[in-house]
């Protein structure tokens, strides 16, 4: 079912990585998303992986959310690696076959890409399943507030994503009924070639872009009869503020940091296979 | 040809933070031809429960028999089983798509495999039905009427002449003249075809006059099932679940609690009238 993709999810729980400042769950993200691409060695990755491992046992969002999370990249991690698989070259030749070689730098490196990919997609996904989208874009403005000095329009643009993010769980299940909705009338999405399956699509894209334009519109007249008007001297019910428990986040997310790089500038060692 | 629920539960997201249990032991029988209204307030499963009988929503277990087939059995022909049992959600008017109206109502038929000219005659039926107007029909469906793309949309469940019609809070959103008009037209359609009609709702008042049966829903679990006049006289186990007999039925009470000769039975207000002028006959004042 439609329902069941759970990345860009909120899973409400209450953990210390809940209970963290969303701009420390945002930045430490990006420096996890960084800290995966400075080094490329066994030690890093199991250094990756412990990091990874304690924020999802920390977090309380059960293991299985986020493998199930994973689901949607699947296609796109195989053919990473096979592109990586085959079209490295250097190192030992380990397979030959026809025009097919598996190098021994080709199968270090899409192993490699697989789990970097993995990671980036965990990694990222534990930051939404414990920051709420209204917490996200909250920190989202405050982190690019510097920017309003050079006239980038923060605040609209964070409203536009906390919008957009509050809309698709809505319009997963709108399209969830009209699909039910068409399947009442007999309508089959399953069988069929491409062309037929596309012509199968028609009954729900038509009522679902309507019903979006529907829910835009009346969204926009609500806000504006609450006297929207920008972020122009619009102040917050929840203030971000930072605490001991962020500084800590920070403070080690950085060790953390610090040590991959280390490993990855002073370690390049290759260890057994890899 | 009837419809019947054997234990039937149903779980939400099992196993995650959001698990719920939309259902618990459900069991029921509706016979063909039978005029049912299922009622609940917001959240009581009712709209869950019905998309189990045309297999739009498996069951976590208990099973669902359509004529006294087991619907989850392998093989079995679910699309055949959804033009059987037609089910109207709440709110259609948003699964309205084509450029005109005929061609939204044909596309149920059409589905079924029939030819255009067949497809047609049925979706002219369908719309006669429901008191569409025949000048509008070349229209976009977009530019009707709240109430009129109702009718279209609900034309659209008829045009596959199911044998069942279920309807998911038919006129919510109508005003009184628009609701009126629809449940009139379902409870002729129901007279005239004899299919087996299943209304679903909140409001007592609409059910009351027009279904032989209720089924009362209540976290998910059948909390009374009878006729009205039964289940209406637990009005107060109603009430503490948060729905209300209809308001005939607190006025019958009141009256009987004030020593007068009638029955509280009465859930029309026809019925109640009578009701009343026959208890001021029995006492000879008029």
């Amino acid at each position: 079912m439609i329902r069941d993709i759970t990345i860009g999810q909120y899973y409400p729980a209450e953990s210390r990585i809940h209970r963290l400042d969303p701009r420390v769950k945002i930045v430490c993200t990006l420096l996890f998303l960084v800290s995966l691409f400075i080094q490329n060695s066994l030690p890093g990755y199991v250094i990756a992986t412990i990091y990874l491992g304690c924020v999802i046992r920390l977090s309380k969002v059960p293991l299985k959310y986020i493998l199930k999370g994973l689901k949607p990249v699947v296609i796109l991690l195989l053919f990473t690696v096979v592109m990586n698989l085959f079209l490295t070259d250097g190192g030992e030749i380990l397979v030959q076959f026809g025009i097919f070689t598996i190098t021994e730098n080709g199968l270090r490196t899409s192993v490699f890409m697989a789990v970097r990919l993995m990671y980036l997609v965990a990694g990222s996904s534990i930051m939404t399943f414990t920051t709420s989208p209204n917490g996200l874009t909250d920190g989202m403005e405050k982190l690019l507030h510097p920017l309003n000095r050079f006239n980038v329009p923060v605040h609209e643009v964070a409203m536009m994503m906390s919008i957009a993010l509050r809309f698709i769980p809505i319009l997963l299940e709108e399209t969830d009924k009209i699909m039910k909705a068409q399947q009442a009338r007999g309508a089959d999405f399953e069988s069929g070639n491409i062309i037929q399956r596309a012509k199968a699509m028609v009954p729900i894209l038509v009522p679902l872009f309507v019903s979006a334009f529907r829910r835009a519109n009346d969204l926009a007249m609500a806000m504006e009869a609450r006297c929207y008007h920008g972020g122009d001297g619009r102040t917050k019910m929840k203030p971000l503020h930072y605490h001991g428990r962020d500084r800590a986040a920070y403070f080690i997310t950085l060790i953390y940091l610090v040590i991959m790089f280390v490993v990855g500038r002073f370690l390049p060692f290759k260890l057994w296979i890899f | 040809m009837s419809i019947a629920l054997e234990h039937v539960s149903y779980v939400y997201s099992p196993g995650t933070a959001y698990e719920k249990h939309a259902l618990r032991d459900v069991s029921f029988e509706i016979p063909q031809g039978q005029f049912v209204g299922i009622i609940g307030h917001t959240g009581s499963g009712k709209s869950t429960l019905i998309q189990h009988l045309n297999g739009l929503v498996r069951a976590t277990s208990g099973r669902v028999l359509y004529d006294g087939q087991n619907i989850y059995e392998d093989g079995y022909n679910m699309r055949e089983l959804r033009t059987r049992v037609g089910l109207v959600f709440q709110y259609p008017e948003y699964q309205l798509f084509e450029v005109d109206v005929i061609s939204d109502v044909c596309f149920g038929p059409k589905n079924q495999g029939l030819p255009q000219d067949e497809c047609e005659k049925r979706a002219r039926e369908a719309l006669e039905h429901v008191g569409f107007p025949e000048k509008y029909y070349k229209q976009s469906p977009f530019e009707l009427s709240g109430g009129q793309k109702r009718r279209v949309a609900i034309a659209g469940v008829l045009a596959m002449r199911p044998k069942v019609l279920i309807l998911d809070e038919p006129t919510a959103g109508l005003d009184p003249k628009g609701r009126d008009e629809i449940l009139d037209q379902i409870s002729e359609l129901h007279r005239k075809t004899g299919m087996t009609v299943i209304l679903v709702s909140h409001s007592m008042e609409d059910v009351a006059r027009y279904v032989e049966r209720l089924i009362v829903m209540n976290h998910g679990e059948k909390m009374l099932d009878g006729t009205p006049r039964e289940v209406f006289r637990h009005y107060k186990e109603l009430e503490k679940v948060g729905l209300a007999a209809p308001q005939v039925t607190y006025v019958m009470h009141d009256l009987q609690a004030r020593g007068f000769d009638v029955s509280p039975d009465a859930t029309t207000i026809r019925e109640a009238a009578e009701e009343i002028l026959g208890s001021f006959r029995r006492s000879g004042k008029i």
